[in-house]
């Protein structure tokens, strides 16, 4: 493929666009006129109570309702919440990214921990028992969390190649909504939704979970106080 | 208010009985009706199968017969739909545009259901019907005019009924006009099912809002010899203990009465 | 020519025929629409404002299509400024040249792939084998439908058609024969619970991801303002594909753009409870341009017009490219549920098929003319279409191209013939009455009291499990001048 080609079929398929459609103009104007009515356009109104006990309930409920393993703990039980979730794997090698909240650490004293740093080859990384990340927020209605790469979630294939995904998440990164969650996030970061663990409905549309992914999801929230050092502020429109 | 039958060309050839109980029907409730003698067709087949350029001189036929009246009713759903939703589509396309003024104004259509309950606004016509029917919701009268809840309420109402519910009511029976011979195979597979669905009421009475889908599955439960017979809406609610629905339509009966 | 049609495939009617005699699909295909049907309209009825999303689907997808090339300008602006590239492909062997090239210069002779229509659309797989490449389908569905050399049946589960009995005899045949890999899957003891099927599907495609060097994926949403792709999946077989590889490939049409971000929260809503009536599916994957330490070094974008400006170009019809491949139009259609996807002769079966083919590729084939006509009108797949997309309105639309094509031939059509009679018979109530009373005429002359059970030609499709009712002996007309004078 030449550059020339390139730019030919640019300008071409450019020309008949313009063609089909006439002149475009006021896009922005155009726009603004999208109808909105739907439930927390945009991000909704703030504050979006990031945590509040039901949403946390909600979110669990959700979570449970796709085949996830989800639970509420208190702060000071995090650790032993996760060394007692990694025990019941029978766990001895899991991948932790950069950057998981030191507080949370302790749970990791009965397993060796793969750091990512230098990067975990593929063939490795297949042969650990489990990631154990947190994430960078949540969306309730669905039972979905995001990870962006940040702090503690590392890169994508940590949380792809295992075979088990622990997932750790404040109590205050958990928003309502769907609208609300990708108003928090940074779309320029790679990110992966996840609504539970693997699944396929491609035979005879029955769900059945775990295929390519990690087949066992499991997620702890830990409850609001006292917050985690890293922890960033849901409502500060500056992070990310 | 002045309000015009639109009888449609199918009802007026092969199903006459279902104008004739609309009139008695309106007349009883003190509804009268008008027949304008110069009504033929509202173009539905020509459209839906492709033919939009012969459908231009039956809906300017349509405008200019119907033009003046209050409000037209009709006893069949599609066609109610196709006034509506296409014949500003037909002049479009032709490029009329005195056509196009024609069609907005040309008076409401209503199905005859819409007409009663949400025109008239009765709901107990005082029909008396005392046989278990069952109901099938025509696509076009559920989807197309969203006329759910009327044709039901008006069945409730009725004296004597035994109104059993048909599954998967809103499954289309198959007929879609041409489709039924286009496509005769999957029609009939589709009407396969609907039949399945009617027999399992164990209804003797087949109604609904349009005699099109009504002669389609009619057709089949006639070819079984399955004894049920197909009555459109207007003939149940026009039904009286002095004037029963006139002779069964089954297999074996004789279509006209 | 854009994209092609099955080669040989009969038209509409004939191959629904096949079809509908064959008793195992019915029973497949009635399952399973029923099954997602259910489970749609339960994930769909949670959302107090499921109106207001398609609403706003809809207006979203008409505004960006009528701004398309400043949206797509504008995509390949921040794509190119994340360190992607972008290409422009005006038909399907143009993209097809354009990404084995790509694949060539790697130096690699196998891909991974994440189920795409794009690609299936352009017949991709076949121009890479051409090219010496082998594509590996990572999907489920799409791993049964290229292991058993089947071609795809519905939207989003190509292989719908088949069911788990036929899923495993596929497998133990095709796994186990090193045909197409090394898997060392034991597949003589794999049984036929969806379970174990899946877990062999794992196991037969670990290594592939493990070691793919390329990656070919497709797109559900791109954001013009970000440079965004947006791919949702459930198996992971999708994060496999576009996070693992060094090469990364996304082939897309044009009408995939969005303007922003913040239209995911729609799209995001509205897709994954329409397509598996999930209230999310399980993973959703977005990225822009490439990232440091994370995923491919080299990304490239094929942007695929392949008829849609054609499509474009038609102010009723271009509502066929709001659509966002969830399949629901497939899975309440009663003509769908009935004969399946293949009787459709295309990659887009169903209603949104049936209206999305014979634009993209012109009505110039016996298929694509008889696909307009594949549809009763009953408007169920408009009902639940979560971008609104009226297809009963373009169906008769196309049907009035087709006729109008039909037209220029030399020689006029039975049909033709007939609807030519008709209105004029119908345009004069004189006329119409004319023809009541000979119809009422030929009644009595053939003596008819009784329904016809048997009629000649084309009519005998409805008399071949039908009767007819014969015309009333008084017209309603007639009887309304003789009590009305």
């Amino acid at each position: 493929m030449t550059v020339s080609s390139r730019s030919a079929a640019r300008e071409e398929v450019l020309a008949r666009v313009r063609s089909a459609v006439g002149d475009s103009s006021a896009v922005e104007q155009s726009y603004a006129q999208v109808p909105r009515g739907y439930r927390d356009a945009g991000g909704g109104e703030r504050p979006w109570e990031a945590g509040a006990p039901q949403t946390v309930a909600l979110f669990l409920e959700r979570l449970a309702d796709y085949g996830a393993s989800a639970r509420l703990v208190d702060a000071s039980a995090a650790p032993s919440a996760i060394a007692e979730a990694l025990a019941g794997r029978s766990a001895s090698t899991v991948v932790v990214p950069h950057g998981f909240p030191e507080q949370w650490r302790a749970g990791l004293a009965g397993v060796r921990v793969l750091g990512d740093d230098p990067p975990v080859g593929l063939d490795a990384l297949d042969a650990v028992d489990g990631a154990v990340t947190t994430a960078a927020i949540a969306a309730a209605a669905t039972g979905t969390f995001v990870l962006d790469g940040g702090p503690g979630q590392g890169r994508r294939a940590l949380t792809l190649v295992p075979d088990y995904h622990l997932c750790v998440i404040p109590a205050d990164r958990i928003v309502r909504s769907v609208p609300q969650a990708l108003a928090r996030l940074d779309p320029v970061r790679p990110l992966t939704l996840v609504s539970g663990p693997s699944a396929t409905s491609d035979i005879e549309m029955k769900r059945v979970e775990g295929v390519h992914g990690p087949r066992t999801l499991e997620v702890l929230v830990v409850a609001a106080e006292p917050p985690p050092e890293d922890h960033r502020p849901i409502d500060d429109p500056a992070e990310s | 208010m002045r309000t015009a039958l639109f009888v449609t060309c199918f009802n007026d050839t092969l199903f006459p009985n279902t104008g004739r109980a609309m009139v008695r029907l309106l007349e009883r409730l003190g509804c009268t009706v008008d027949f304008p003698l110069g009504q033929t067709c509202c173009g539905q087949m020509h459209f839906n199968t492709g033919y939009q350029r012969e459908c231009v001189p039956l809906v300017r036929r349509f405008t200019e017969v119907f033009d003046g009246y209050d409000a037209v009713v009709t006893p069949s759903g599609s066609c109610a739909a196709m006034v509506r939703e296409y014949h500003g589509r037909v002049a479009e396309v032709a490029g009329d545009s005195r056509l196009a003024a024609a069609v907005r104004r040309t008076p409401p259509v209503y199905e005859l259901s819409e007409f009663l309950v949400d025109v008239l606004g009765v709901v107990d016509v005082g029909a008396y019907f005392p046989h278990r029917v069952t109901y099938h919701p025509t696509c076009h009268t559920l989807r197309m005019l969203k006329a759910v809840r009327q044709p039901l309420a008006l069945l409730r109402a009725v004296r004597g009924i035994d109104l059993v519910e048909l599954p998967s009511a809103t499954e289309c029976c198959g007929f879609g006009g041409t489709f039924a011979l286009k496509n005769a195979d999957t029609s009939v597979a589709m009407c396969a099912d609907k039949v399945r669905h009617v027999l399992g009421t164990g209804a003797e009475v087949l109604c609904a809002t349009d005699n099109s889908c009504l002669m389609h599955i009619g057709g089949a439960l006639s070819r079984l010899r399955t004894g049920v017979r197909t009555l459109h809406l207007a003939e149940i609610l026009a039904s009286t203990e002095d004037e029963p629905a006139s002779a069964p339509r089954t297999a074996e009966g004789a279509t006209h009465r | 020519m854009n994209g092609t049609t099955f080669l040989g495939m009969p038209a509409f009617p004939r191959a629904a025929r096949d079809a509908l005699g064959d008793a195992q699909l019915r029973r497949n295909l009635a399952e399973a629409t029923r099954t997602i049907r259910d489970k749609r309209a339960e994930a769909v009825g949670e959302l107090p404002d499921w109106e207001e999303l398609r609403e706003a689907g809809r207006v979203l997808k008409e505004h960006t299509l009528r701004h398309l090339d400043r949206y797509l300008l504008q995509f390949e602006e921040r794509v190119t400024a994340a360190g992607g590239t972008v290409h422009w492909a005006r038909d399907a062997a143009e993209a097809n040249r354009i990404v084995a090239d790509l694949v060539r210069r790697t130096g690699r002779s196998e891909v991974v792939k994440v189920k795409s229509m794009a690609t299936q659309e352009t017949g991709l797989n076949t121009a890479l084998e051409q090219a010496g490449v082998r594509a590996y389908e990572t999907d489920l569905a799409e791993l049964i439908v290229q292991l058993g050399q089947d071609r795809p049946s519905h939207i989003l589960v190509p292989a719908i058609h088949r069911n788990r009995a036929e899923i495993r005899e596929i497998f133990r045949r095709e796994m186990g024969t090193g045909a197409v890999g090394d898997d060392p899957a034991d597949t003589d003891a794999l049984g036929d619970d969806p379970h174990e099927l899946a877990e062999a599907a794992r196991r037969h495609l670990r290594e592939k991801f493990l070691r793919a060097e390329v990656g070919i994926c497709g797109a559900n949403f791109l954001v013009a303002e970000t440079g965004t792709v947006v791919v949702a999946e459930s198996e992971g077989n999708g994060r496999m594909c576009v996070s693992l590889p060094e090469t990364l490939i996304c082939l897309a049409g044009i009408e995939k753009v969005v303007p922003r971000w913040q239209d995911l929260e729609v799209f995001l809503q509205l897709l994954p409870r329409s397509a598996t009536g999930e209230r999310m599916n399980p993973y959703t994957s977005t990225w822009t341009g490439t990232a440091d330490r994370d995923g491919p070094r080299e990304f490239h974008v094929v942007l695929l017009d392949g008829g849609r400006t054609a499509t474009l170009a038609d102010p009723i019809g271009r509502q066929a490219l709001n659509c966002i491949r969830c399949s629901a139009c497939l899975n309440v259609c009663p003509v769908y549920e009935r004969v399946g996807g293949h009787a459709y002769g295309s990659v887009y079966p169903g209603p949104i098929g049936a209206i999305l083919g014979p634009q993209l590729r012109g009505t110039a084939s016996a298929v694509d003319r008889s696909l307009p006509y594949a549809s009763t009108l009953c408007g169920a797949c408009y009902e639940v279409c979560p971008v609104k997309i009226n297809i009963p309105e373009v169906l008769v639309h196309l049907r009035a191209r087709v006729v109008d094509d039909s037209r220029r031939r030399p020689l006029p059509r039975l049909e033709g013939l007939a609807m030519a009679v008709a209105r004029w018979a119908l345009s004069s109530p004189r006329r119409l009455a004319g023809a009541q009373r000979m119809a009422a005429a030929a009644a009595r002359l053939l003596r008819r009291d009784r329904p016809i059970r048997r009629l000649p030609g084309p009519l005998a499709g409805w008399t071949d499990a039908r009767d007819l009712p014969v015309p009333a002996p008084e017209s309603f007309r007639t009887w309304w001048r003789r009590t009305h004078p």
